[in-house]
């Protein structure tokens, strides 16, 4: 095999092929990249055995074929490369060995049999369609802080995406928990979608996906089985398995008669939640709300260290209300509003709490209280 | 040369027997003033709670232990007199002594003994670092003319108050650091009082073993004996760096410690690591209902503990020994810290399901580790699991009432089985 390769367009296959590799790895050859080269195009595949990335990208390509390579080696090697070099990679099937060449710079690297690397199965998918890069964007971005890291519930540790009832007729629905608080982000039903079954999207694939949506024009083709998932641009394929598990039913999470309303700022609430929240020192730092005719004042009360007290102008019309919150999930949910205010929806001090943006109910968060 | 009667605590030059009360037993150093950091053992605890609170048992073998396959945890002066040591397997001490009365542990009665001697012990110096219930550290430099007597003086009326009061004895190891104290405590056993003084740290420690060294056991004597080392005055003749190389960090405690040097300070407050509880079976078992009953109680009694302490835990760790004696622990990282039976009970569970394959198991072990004051435990309320909040609120109310009217007030019927 022998290639040469815009050192940019290398660099970018070969970080999307590092980042899905395992750093501690048992198996050496899930340590390595799978360089293939035929017709015009080069192709670098890594796994860690749930998930597979497929990066092409166009490469003078003077005779095909293919070898493994260390990906983060290569890696490090292409990132401390010169911009604009052109770089040649050889695989000389005598020795065993791959040479990286670029201007005066010369790496041999040792290789594993192509052979040796692991495919994975390819799956029928029971659903296809294809979505804007930006809507799955938001689903993903919007979701995912609140993907649980606890090992006994694993079907939690991940994002939900599936087909749902929403307020104006079906629609794709992406759910993420941790038990103690919920984001539901709903899109328009993309054409083709409505046989997807419901799947878990672990949260390492959630990350590696995300690097594959920052075109905004870009078309992502989706494909969806019981057991995995494809998500598909033209240059490249993200597969990943998803979580064999049952996520809980949340919409009985999802409070419905919460009416104590109030409506705020969500950056100013969050500057202010972050200031009170610095005097105490504890993981779990509780922050107080008390809620009283269109003034919330913000305190936190930690004995060991001290105390702060924020007062903040919202629109509040109901009766007094304290309830308190962990800092960390009210920081993390206001920041999630982007265009409009934030709506908080109460019912009593012990239960769990709505928010929206505005009246737009196609993101929904749900955070449970802690007693101050 | 000052001497002390350890009966009537009388002052004087040394004589063979106390010039007041005529007592034998009398203790002469040339350091016994000047020395400050001490070592109390009490003798026989268990034991001698039990002889003192039923007296018919004062001249019979007492053995505390457990269970067909328990292991002796004390042995009273008179059944070590027939072999019988702690730690040893309960048929052999049996065999020894047949004719020795076993007694359960009583852990309770041995406790509120415990905090009357460390009440004590406080009346000395606030620096107290307990070891177990029956043994501790004492740090009385700096004591003396708040109290007016040097530390061996006073040392010597906490031995006696403890005989007074609570019919108790324990002897004393008085030295310049901890090391030196504990290894001098063991030295005239029992209602010893042994001091071991600076002039004479290099000449004692010569002949003695280096199994005497608080954390070497077999395997570390073994290490030694490989090294060539079975006294300190071999462990003397090696290099520091030497040392440090063959036997890591440790290797430099050992050069310091052959030379009798520890510079541990006497702390009181050694923070808590890990609370936990284990039981051996009488019968090796895979039955996971017994199984379950034993997970549920340990589960109860480390929360209690966890409850005692104000502290919380962030990791849940179930341990199990299998027949053969190998050891597997499986442990899972919690949300947020607890103090909750119930949590660390449904946290255990599921890794004992994981690993029951594996059985018949002779131990189950069950604790919290990472631990973090109260205040840092989480919310109990879950919005998947809402019965979260109200088994929480079942066990606080359970545990007052068990506070009202004793452990066995209230129970689950799941810690019956």
């Amino acid at each position: 095999m022998k290639l040469s390769i815009e050192r940019a367009a290398l660099l970018k296959a070969v970080s999307q092929a590092q980042s899905v590799v395992e750093r501690r790895n048992t198996i050496p050859i899930l340590a390595n990249v799978l360089i293939e080269a035929e017709g015009a195009d080069a192709s670098f595949r890594a796994t860690d055995l749930d998930i597979e990335v497929v990066d092409k990208a166009p490469a003078q390509v003077e005779r095909a074929g293919a070898t493994t390579v260390s990906a983060t080696t290569l890696h490090e090697i292409v990132r401390k490369l010169p911009d604009g070099a052109l770089v040649t990679l050889t695989a000389d099937s005598a020795t065993g060995r791959l040479t990286v060449e670029a201007g005066r710079s010369n790496f041999s690297l040792a290789t594993l049999p192509k052979e040796d690397f692991p495919v994975m199965a390819s799956s029928e998918y029971a659903s296809n369609f294809t979505a804007p890069a930006p809507v799955l964007r938001r689903l993903f971005d919007k979701s995912k802080f609140a993907i649980s890291t606890e090992e006994t519930r694993y079907y939690l540790n991940g994002v939900y995406m599936h087909v749902a009832d929403g307020d104006g007729g079906k629609t794709l629905r992406c759910v993420a928990t941790d038990g103690h608080r919920l984001a539901r982000i709903d899109a328009p039903m993309p054409e083709g979608a409505g046989d997807m079954p419901g799947v878990i999207v672990p949260r390492k694939t959630v990350g590696e996906l995300r690097k594959l949506l920052d075109d905004d024009d870009l078309k992502v083709a989706v494909s969806v089985s019981e057991t995995k998932i494809r998500f598909a641009t033209p240059n490249i394929t993200l597969t990943s398995k998803v979580i064999d598990g049952t996520f809980p039913d949340y919409s009985r999470v999802i409070p419905q008669g919460n009416t104590r309303k109030m409506e705020v700022d969500a950056s100013d609430f969050a500057r202010a939640v972050d200031r009170v929240a610095t005097v105490s020192s504890e993981r779990s730092r509780a922050v107080k709300l008390q809620l009283d005719e269109d003034r919330l004042v913000l305190s936190v009360n930690a004995p060991d260290s001290g105390a702060a007290e924020e007062e903040l102008a919202v629109a509040y019309g109901d009766e007094r209300l304290e309830i308190g919150f962990n800092a960390k999930y009210l920081l993390e949910i206001a920041s999630q509003v982007d265009r409009e205010n934030a709506v908080f929806l109460f019912n009593s001090s012990g239960d769990p709490t709505l928010m929206r943006e505005g009246n737009d109910t196609s993101a929904v968060y749900v955070v449970m209280p802690m007693r101050v | 040369m000052p001497a002390i009667c350890k009966d009537c605590i009388a002052q004087f030059d040394p004589a063979p027997r106390c010039p007041g009360c005529g007592s034998p037993r009398v203790v002469a150093h040339p350091e016994l003033f000047s020395l400050s950091i001490a070592h109390m053992d009490c003798d026989a605890f268990y034991a001698s709670v039990e002889k003192r609170d039923n007296p018919a048992l004062r001249d019979k073998p007492v053995i505390i232990g457990g269970g067909r396959r328990g292991v002796v945890s004390t042995a009273c002066y008179i059944a070590r007199i027939r072999g019988v040591r702690s730690a040893m397997p309960m048929f052999k001490a049996l065999a020894l002594c047949p004719e020795a009365v076993v007694i359960a542990p009583r852990m309770a009665a041995y406790g509120e003994a415990s905090r009357a001697i460390k009440a004590m012990m406080q009346t000395l110096t606030p620096d107290i670092e307990p070891l177990s219930l029956d043994e501790a550290f004492l740090d009385l430099n700096g004591t003396q003319r708040l109290h007016g007597a040097p530390p061996a003086v006073l040392l010597a009326r906490l031995i006696k108050r403890m005989k007074d009061e609570l019919g108790l004895t324990g002897s004393i190891g008085l030295s310049h650091n901890k090391f030196l104290a504990k290894i001098a405590s063991d030295l005239d056993k029992p209602r010893g009082f042994s001091v071991i003084g600076q002039a004479e740290t290099q000449a004692f420690l010569n002949d003695k073993p280096v199994r005497m060294i608080w954390g070497v056991g077999a395997s570390g004597q073994n290490a030694l004996n490989a090294a060539g080392i079975q006294t300190f005055a071999d462990l003397r003749r090696w290099d520091r760096k030497d040392l440090i190389n063959r036997f890591g960090p440790q290797g430099d405690r050992l050069w310091h410690l052959a030379r009798g040097e520890d510079y541990r300070k006497v702390s009181a407050h050694m923070p808590m690591k890990s609370i936990s509880n284990e039981t051996t079976f009488d019968q090796d078992t895979s039955d996971i209902e017994t199984l379950d009953g034993h997970l549920w109680r340990m589960a109860l009694k480390v929360a209690d503990r966890a409850k005692a302490k104000s502290l919380a835990g962030r990791v849940v760790v179930l341990k199990l020994k299998r027949a053969n004696h190998a050891g597997l622990s499986r442990r899972t990282t919690l949300h947020s810290a607890t103090q909750l039976a119930d949590t660390i009970y449904r946290t255990a569970r599921p890794l004992l399901d994981g690993a029951k394959d594996q059985g018949p198991f002779r131990l189950i072990g069950c604790g919290i580790t990472d631990l973090h004051p109260e205040s840092h435990a989480g919310h109990e309320a879950d919005l998947l699991d809402p019965g979260a909040e109200k088994r929480a609120k079942a066990e606080r109310a359970a545990d007052q009432i068990k506070a009202r009217f004793g452990q066995d007030a209230i129970i689950k019927g799941r810690a019956l089985r």
